[in-house]
């Protein structure tokens, strides 16, 4: 009994896939599971592919939000970029050398490139929920404007350049280490916990579920569905923020064309493989987390695997359409009842 | 005031569309000498021709209510198969092209097959065919690959004489020729009629005994279809095959749709409008070209404001039709719009 209620747990099979994905790993290359300490920091693959995960960590959160509204925004590549291009052009930094000592010096001070570019990060997410809840248009062709021009806007910040930041200690956020683990790993787990305490102990996450579920049932139980839907891709802009700042800060400069490339197709993907229903309502913050990780293994795997790279983009498409399969009410319906459920339902 | 009445609202964007695309071209031709010939305005559709057919099957598959983000990705697809077949295989060019026409035509039935009868959501199984085509792409070669045989040099050169100054490419005399069997498709044929009425009321049309699920699946392959002829056309105008090739262009195809007053919502839009959608879009490329001072991504800016102008168009255009009904639900108007008029893109694909 105790069996079955394990295998009937949303998490059952992300957790699975996951497993077998770091077996497979381990199987090709049997120094995976292996932690060194260096410098008082751990080492080793399974660190390097929760470190690499993080920002994909961060933006499948706010995405699950957003799906489970039963939105999608397809813009958080974009904004990853726009995030980047103001932190790298508001700090920059310079190389000085006074008295034979160096000393880096910002353009601006560091916590106001930051609260810069999160700001900027939160106008695009707002920007999104306004056109979705303000103006009713539907959440693939709203984000979809944004992810058009948000390159260019990248673009504009940055003046088509890439620029490179020196700047010392705004690399801690990508690089540093903390009690020996990454910090962004700190950043994911601070975002991952207010989540679950806001949907988890506060009526949020029920008002979440409520709007996906069925908005107009939603609205009439009292919901203010608009203000909730507007702040939903508010904070999805945000999450998407904080992980530009973290791949700003790991490469150390900032590319409008290249940062944050293809995310938003990571994300959706997280989000599906992590068990949240792509119709809305039912969602599940940490399958998401465990569905970015299972990202970055099977990227890891197929470096390991000395398959070209390029590859990695036809198995997630296969990914993709296997998971969706999978949850796909009809196929189940044809499999386990074939002949009644095959003709017009709707 | 009066004149309004006679106006159909739903030809408001279309109307605004035009006059848009006129504005612009005058605006161009005020600016710059050499704006105003027969061959810039021929140039539009010669370096557009290929995006016309590409947002043609579009265009269809939006009336039907649906959504194509694998455009893109089939062209670039096509781009490389044409290359690697014709520069490693040495294959004739009147093999290639059947060829990669069935291949786009297999990419859209898969899509279709994958949305009808497994009722899954448009955007995420196009999204999913996007990876696949692009990924296939660097399964062939992750570099681009140049062209060098004289049957697609030949075709790339071509230059059909109208008049003594002007010219037409064959790219642009493809994509005039599919426009004209799009107009005849949508408008002249049992299968266009029927993929309005899905657009409008799926549940009515297939009450009414149309055939909805052939339909939809032929809809995204015809899309398929003209992604892989936009492909071949692509290869014509780069003489090469790239796996970066056509980066975007969903989003381009989609917005020269939209532009060209094509409701997100299915049931309504038209291939004419498409084409000046198309020309927009071209224009604010040969502007930004002609000026010189200005950088190339103020053509995404731009083609982002203009998407960002027109779907509100559509939205206002929406709501002052279901204005007294909104009322009547609503008295304080404080209702989110979609479920209102209309199931979301996604959720009516569901029901």
């Amino acid at each position: 009994m105790r069996l079955k209620n394990c295998f009937h747990h949303h998490l059952f099979w992300p957790c699975i896939t996951l497993v077998l994905l770091c077996l497979t790993n381990f199987f090709f290359n049997h120094g995976f599971f292996d932690i060194e300490v260096r410098n008082g920091a751990l080492y080793g693959s399974v660190i390097d592919v929760l470190n690499r995960a993080a920002p994909l960590m961060l933006v499948s959160l706010g995405m699950t939000l957003v799906i489970a509204t039963r939105g999608i925004d397809v813009s958080v590549g974009a904004t990853v970029a726009i995030a980047g291009a103001v932190v790298a052009v508001m700090i920059g930094g310079t190389l000085v050398i006074k008295d034979g000592v160096q000393s880096y010096v910002a353009n601006f001070p560091m916590p106001l490139a930051i609260i810069a570019a999160l700001g900027v990060a939160l106008l695009c997410g707002l920007w999104n929920g306004a056109l979705v809840a303000g103006a009713g248009m539907q959440p693939i062709i709203a984000t979809l404007i944004l992810m058009v021009a948000g390159r260019g806007v990248a673009q504009l910040i940055t003046e088509g350049q890439i620029v490179t930041i020196y700047y010392e200690p705004f690399f801690f956020i990508g690089n540093g280490f903390l009690f020996g683990l990454p910090f962004a790993l700190y950043i994911v787990l601070a975002v991952l916990l207010i989540l679950l305490y806001l949907t988890q102990r506060t009526s949020l996450g029920l008002f979440i579920q409520a709007v996906g579920l069925n908005p107009t049932a939603a609205r009439f139980s009292g919901i203010s569905a608009r203000a909730l839907v507007l702040w939903v891709y508010g904070f999805c802009g945000v999450t998407a923020g904080v992980a530009g700042l973290v791949i700003t800060s790991n490469v150390k400069s900032a590319d409008g064309n290249n940062a944050g490339l293809a995310m938003e197709l990571d994300a959706i993907l997280a989000v599906a493989l992590g068990g949240t229903s792509l119709d809305g309502g039912r969602f599940s913050l940490i399958g998401s987390l465990i569905g970015a990780l299972i990202i970055q293994t099977l990227t890891y795997a197929i470096y390991s695997l000395g398959v070209p790279p390029e590859i990695n983009l036809v198995v997630k498409a296969l990914v993709v359409f296997t998971v969706c399969l999978i949850q796909s009410e009809r196929l189940r319906s044809m499999l386990f009842t074939p002949a009644i459920h095959l003709e017009e339902k709707s | 005031m009066s004149l309004m009445r006679y106006v159909n609202p739903r030809s408001i964007p279309l109307i605004v569309t035009t006059t848009l695309f006129v504005a612009l071209f005058g605006f161009g031709a005020v600016s710059y000498d050499a704006f105003l010939s027969p061959q810039v305005f021929m140039n539009l559709l010669i370096d557009n021709g290929f995006l016309l057919v590409v947002a043609i099957g579009m265009t269809f598959v939006i009336v039907a209510g649906g959504i194509d983000l694998s455009v893109g990705s089939i062209v670039a697809l096509t781009t490389m198969v044409s290359a690697s077949l014709v520069q490693h295989h040495h294959w004739s060019i009147w093999a290639i092209i059947p060829l990669v026409l069935l291949m786009g035509c297999a990419f859209g039935l898969l899509h279709g097959v994958l949305i009808q009868v497994f009722r899954m959501q448009p955007f995420i199984v196009t999204l999913g065919g996007m990876f696949l085509a692009r990924g296939l792409c660097y399964v062939i070669s992750i570099d681009s690959i140049s062209i060098t045989d004289p049957a697609y040099t030949a075709l790339s050169e071509y230059r059909l004489m109208l008049g003594s100054e002007t010219f037409i490419s064959l790219s642009g005399i493809v994509a005039l020729g599919t426009l004209l069997v799009a107009i005849y498709l949508a408008h002249y044929t049992r299968f266009g009629r029927t993929v309005y009425a899905i657009g409008g009321n799926e549940r009515s049309a297939l009450l009414m005994g149309l055939p909805v699920a052939r339909t939809k699946i032929l809809v995204y392959t015809l899309s398929g279809f003209c992604s892989a002829l936009g492909g071949i056309l692509v290869t014509l105008y780069m003489l090469s095959g790239y796996g970066l090739h056509a980066l975007g262009m969903e989003l381009d195809a989609i917005a020269a749709a939209v532009i060209g007053g094509t409701l997100l919502t299915g049931g309504v839009g038209n291939v004419v409008g498409t084409l000046i959608g198309v020309l927009i879009l071209g224009v604010i490329q040969s502007l930004i070209a002609f000026n010189g001072n200005l950088s190339s991504w103020w053509t995404r800016i731009a083609i982002g404001l203009l998407l960002f102008l027109f779907c509100l168009l559509q939205r206002i255009i929406e709501r002052s039709r279901l204005g007294h009904k909104e009322t009547a639900v609503s008295p304080r108007g404080s209702s989110p719009a979609p479920e209102k008029s209309k199931p979301h893109l996604w959720a009516s694909m569901h029901s």
